[in-house]
Formats: structure tokens, sequence, C-alpha cells
């Protein structure tokens, strides 16, 4: 049987696990027939000419976890962001970890989206913003959202800041020979209310894992939202990444995807600016080799006038490895003064390496600042012979000059202790000790 | 300190040195000057290590030691420096770090221990005083967004920290004004000793005014066509070098 009516069969066993009278449900049943339909995405739609799930869906992936395992705090403490204090929110192999997690109802919720599906005080919240923003369109987005049961629940009201970052971490334990997951999470800021989120996917064995998360991202009126994805798994872990964000007036939404691991990395991260005045920043540093594959898809729709997206993603390359950057940006005709700026910069450190990037512009207003630019190079011998010629060998000098080439998104990380995390797995992934914390 | 024997240097298919005799002893300051093209900036490359010349006669030797199949970094730590006419930005990495890892990369090839973080800001401060560097422009990116002059007082600082036996200042006049001019031969000047030799590189006579030269050689189509004392910049400075090109040929 292949994956997708391995799928499409276990949504009946699915539904006898769920409360199939409540309205999300008939939303599920939606979604199953979508991606019945439509099915995985083959290498003939354009926007999946790059990314081959094949391999994947050959895969006998369990679809729902038999044991329960458990993991020791100490054991994973590396994964998390330990040098400050975050909330937490925890999956093991798909299933909440109340023992790793710290949540909250204080003011804020930081929670479970378990919760929110079935406890009746939130049930206003899941009608007015529940798969609003996602696709219903998309196939996988579809398939997240015929499964959707478990991931995190996060509502900031107005005016409210939580006291610390928000850490989304999902650990797979190798319990089973292939796990398939589906997280689903939302996140409501209204209006004036901020928050930071550090996401994570960290697969804990060699066995394979897939992970299909779907997000749903709500600005409303002057929020500010960052958002940092942190893709450093292993060879054997594939995530896709469906990020639909939603903005209102004045609303500011940044978010910084460093993939520096994984066997295929899909990210599909859409903005919608339902407002004036807003601000969309999407930052990325992609640092991989072996057979690796990344693969970054954005959207950004201006709908509104007097608004602005920036995108920067840079990429190195080495051994084996592929990526694709496809940028998309939409100026309907209404959507006048918009500034949009897109950049994506390469480096390919092997022959063996590639990259396909493209630019994806419609533009259909007449008083717009629409910029891009993508190069793809070499490492500057020049540059190389600089730094070689202080004394500092050949590898270490690459390093440097890898780690000055992704700076500029390195530069607007606003957590110091984050930063300098990033910092450090970019070292090791370069394998250098410079003597310094960069 | 420096032994050039009948030096052939290329780049691609393109001869660029036919034939380099040059000899620096230890406290010397020696002075290259030659119209553009004639292989200057090639000689300062290749001396220090630069892989993109293929040498393919002749050698190269530091304190007796041939430096065949050297590696830039290797010529480093032996003592070679070269300020570069066009310093390269290296943003995300400050000047202070950036000093850090060559000396300690450079000490780590020597076998020594790392040098401790009180030392290493003495020394800092020491040099960076002598330079009339601001301490501000320490923690700044290496280069980014620095002024021509800044970039070319920064690599005088690393030629200070690093204390190299043989300088070479690969056009460091070019791009700075007169205060700049003054600062950096006064610091190229401090830096010299009986131990250690400079080479400098320039089109024009004004550096040389500020770091005098024991010898000043002229570099023409590949060669050393002429040789004397300080003097002979001052002839070229009049002369142009028109009048050496025409002595070549007969």
């Amino acid at each position: 049987m292949d994956l997708k009516e391995k799928l499409v069969s276990s949504f009946l066993a699915f539904e006898n696990g769920v409360d199939v009278d409540h309205p999300v449900h008939d939303i599920r049943s939606e979604a199953i027939k979508n991606f019945e339909t439509k099915g995985f995405p083959t290498k003939k739609e354009e926007a999946w000419k790059y990314t081959s799930l094949n391999t994947l869906q050959k895969i006998d992936f369990s679809i729902f976890p038999k044991k329960e395992s458990m993991l020791e705090y100490r054991d994973v403490k590396k994964y998390f962001l330990h040098e400050i204090d975050t909330f937490k929110i925890v999956f093991v192999d798909g299933v909440y970890s109340s023992f790793l997690s710290e949540t909250t109802h204080d003011g804020v919720d930081v929670c479970l989206m378990s919760s929110a599906l079935n406890k009746p005080m939130f049930k206003q919240i899941i009608d007015v913003y529940f798969n609003k923003i996602a696709s219903k369109d998309d196939s996988l987005t579809s398939l997240n959202t015929a499964f959707c049961r478990e991931g995190a629940y996060i509502y900031i009201p107005k005016n409210k800041i939580p006291k610390k970052p928000i850490e989304i971490v999902h650990f797979s334990t190798g319990n089973e020979a292939a796990l398939l997951l589906q997280p689903r999470n939302l996140i409501i800021a209204e209006e004036n209310a901020e928050m930071q989120i550090i996401e994570r996917h960290q697969s804990l064995t060699a066995n394979e894992v897939f992970t299909n998360s779907v997000t749903e991202i709500f600005a409303a009126k002057n929020a500010h939202v960052d958002y940092y994805k942190v893709q450093n798994d292993l060879t054997t872990a594939s995530l896709i990444d469906n990020t639909y964000i939603d903005q209102k007036d004045a609303s500011v939404v940044n978010v910084h995807t460093f993939s520096f691991g994984g066997k295929l990395t899909r990210n599909n991260l859409n903005f919608y600016q339902n407002g004036e005045r807003i601000d969309s920043t999407m930052k990325g540093v992609t640092i991989i080799e072996e057979k690796q594959h990344v693969d970054h898809h954005t959207l950004v729709h201006h709908i509104q006038p007097n608004c602005e997206s920036h995108q920067d993603y840079k990429g190195i390359y080495g051994e084996n490895a592929t990526g694709v950057f496809n940028g998309k940006i939409i100026v309907d005709k209404i959507a006048q003064k918009t500034n949009a700026f897109q950049q994506n910069n390469n480096i390919l450190v092997s022959d063996k390496a590639t990259i396909n990037t493209k630019p994806q512009l419609e533009i259909f207003a007449d008083d717009v600042k629409c910029s891009h630019g993508c190069t793809i190079g070499q490492l500057d011998e020049e540059a190389l012979f600089y730094l070689q010629s202080r004394g500092i060998p050949k590898k270490e000098a690459r390093a440097l000059l890898m780690y000055a080439f992704a700076n500029n998104v390195l530069e607007s990380v606003r957590i110091p202790e984050l930063k300098a995390r990033i910092n450090k797995l970019i070292a090791n992934k370069l394998g250098v000790r410079l003597g310094f914390d960069l | 300190m420096l032994k050039i024997n009948n030096l052939y240097a290329r780049v691609d298919d393109k001869e660029i040195l036919k034939g380099i005799n040059l000899t620096v002893n230890a406290g010397e300051v020696h002075a290259i000057m030659g119209p553009n093209g004639s292989g200057k900036s090639t000689l300062a490359a290749v001396i220090a290590g630069k892989e993109e010349f293929e040498v393919t006669e002749g050698e190269v030797f530091l304190e007796g030691e041939n430096l065949e199949d050297t590696s830039p970094e290797d010529r480093a730590h032996k003592g070679i420096f070269l300020s570069f006419q066009y310093p390269i930005e290296i943003p995300g990495v400050s000047v202070t770090n950036f000093m850090k890892t060559a000396i300690n990369e450079s000490r780590k090839a020597k076998g020594l221990e790392e040098m401790p973080a009180k030392d290493m800001l003495k020394l800092i401060r020491e040099k960076s005083e002598m330079l009339e560097i601001d301490r501000k422009f320490l923690s700044r990116s290496l280069n980014e967004g620095f002024s021509g002059g800044e970039k070319k007082r920064n690599e005088i600082f690393q030629m200070a920290m690093l204390e190299p036996k043989l300088a070479i200042l690969d056009e460091t006049d070019s791009g700075l004004d007169i205060d700049a001019l003054r600062i950096v031969a006064n610091g190229v000047n401090k830096l010299k000793s009986k131990d250690n030799a400079v080479i400098v590189i320039t089109h024009y006579q004004r550096l040389l005014e500020y770091i005098v030269p024991d010898f000043v050689h002229v570099l023409h189509n590949g060669r050393i066509v002429k040789s004397g004392t300080k003097d002979l910049a001052l002839e070229l400075e009049e002369k142009g070098y028109d009048w050496l090109k025409q002595e070549t040929v007969l």
C-alpha cells in the first residue's frame, strides 16, 4: 500500500479517537477529500519541480505511534535554549510531554492545540481563527488539517507580552521504525501583543521521521511576532513546514529560518498582508552538505497599500547538497506604495552541489518599489588569500568567509542567547574553532 | 632575510615575472617602483604565497629557507606580512576578534599556548595607540564600511600586532591623504628595527619622503631594470618611467 492510500484509509481509525461532532471535524473531512483527490505533489507541478517526495512515499511510516516514550530532560537539554528561561511546549513522537513542558494560562495562553480544540472556553477563538489562513487547496496542508489534533496553541491578548520566549520542540525517539508527524500550530497575537517563538524538530535516532507541519499565525493591529525556526536535524529526518501568516495594520512579523540539516526540508512560508503599513520580514541561512536538500518557497501577497516586505536568504551548499529558493511576490492593483525587497545569495562549495533560485514577481500596481537579486558563486579567492596571509589556515579562513557571508541574517536575531547558539551551530557545521565566540 | 633568485611567475598563460633577482637584508628598507602592469603587486603576492600565481622558475628564500610549496598561512607564521592594496571586508568579525584569531593561529603553528586575554588586550591597546586608532574602531567589523585611509591604517595595525620579519607594503600610500600618510609612515618607522626588513611598493616618491629606503628598484615588464639609492626615486619623480623603458630596449 502506498503512503497516500495508507493515510486515506487511516482516516477512519483516526475518527475513532476524536470528537466527530466538533465543527472542526467537518473541516477535517473536507481536507481529507482534498488530499484524496490531489495526493502528494509531484515534480510535474511547477512548485515541486526541484523537490521530489517519491523516496519518502516509499517508506512505510507509522501514522499513529504505538507506544509512549519518555525522555529525561538532561538527555535533551542541549536542544533547548537552556541559557535563558522560556515557556516550553514539547512533544515526544507527536504526543504532548507535560514533563518537559512549561505552559501557562496566566494572562496569556501558551498551551496545546488539543486543549484548544476540546475545551469549550477556546471554542470562540477556534471558530474565528482555526484553518482560516491555511490553504484549503494545498494537498499537504489538507493532509495536515485532516489529521490535526495536536500542536502548539498560543494566544496573546491585546496589549500583552508573555514574560519569556516560547519554545516549541518536537522530538522523535525512534520507537517506530519510521514515523509520520503532523503537528498543527495556531498562534494569535491580538492588538499590540508581542511574542518571540523558537521552533525546533529534533530526531534522536537514525530511524526515519517525516514531519508535515502546519502553522497559522495571526498578527492583529500593531502586533509584533518574531519566529525562529531552527532546522538542524539528522539526515534521516524530513520536514515539510507550511506556515501561513495573516497580518493586520501596522503589524510586524519576522521569520528567521536556519536550515543546517535534515534529509529533505521544504519551507512553504506564506505572508498575507491584510492591512496597511505592515512589515513582513523573512530571512534564512542554509548550510548543508552530503545529500541534503533544502527548498525555500516564500510567498508575500501585498493586498493593501503602504506595506513592506523584506527577504534575505543566504545559502552555502557543499558536497552533493541541493537547494531551492523560489520567492513569489504578488502586489495587488490597489496595493500602491508597496516596498518589496528580495535577496537570495548562494555559495557552492563543491562542484556537485546545486541551487535553483527563482524570483517570481507578479505586480499589478504601478506605484511600487520592488527589487530582487540572486547570486550564485564560489568563495572569493582574493578574500581567502587575505585571511591566509594573516596566518589563518585555509579551513578556518573559509569558515570565516562563510560566516561573514551569512552575517546579515544573524544580525537581526533579537534573542542574544539564540544568536550565540546559532553562531556555535555554524562554527560546528564548518568544523572550526576560531578562538573566539563568533 | 629575503633572497629571490631568477624568479619567473605566471598567471594562466601570462608570464608576469621574468627573472627577478633581489636580496633584502635585515634592517633594510627597499622600495620597488615601476609603471602600472610592471609586476609589482604580483611580486608581492608571489612572496606572500598566493596560489593563483605559478612559479615556473627560480626560488624565494626566507632566512635561508626555500619557500617553495609553502602555503600563505605558513609564510605568515614564518614572518612574512603583506599589506594589501585593497583590504577585504569581513562583515560580522570585529578587528579585535580577527587579530585574536590571527595571532593565536600563528602561536599554535609555533607550538605555543594561546595568548592570555590580558596580554592580548594590552598588546591591542599599545599598538592602537601607536597608530592613533580609536578603540571604537576595533570593535567594528573588519574593513566593513572603512574609508580608504582607515583600511590602510588597519593594515599597518595588523602588521604592528603580528610583528613580521619581512613586511611588504603594497601601494599603502594610495588613497591616503597627507595626515593619514604621515600616521601610517610613522607607524612603519616605529616598527622598523635591525632585525626586520620592509619592502615598500609604490608608484610615487611621496611615501618615500616618510619611509626612507636604503635601496630603490625599478620594475619594468617583469624585471628589475634599475637599482639605486633613494636618489633614484627622485629621478623617477622628475623624469617619469619612459627613459627607463627606452634604456631597457637598448
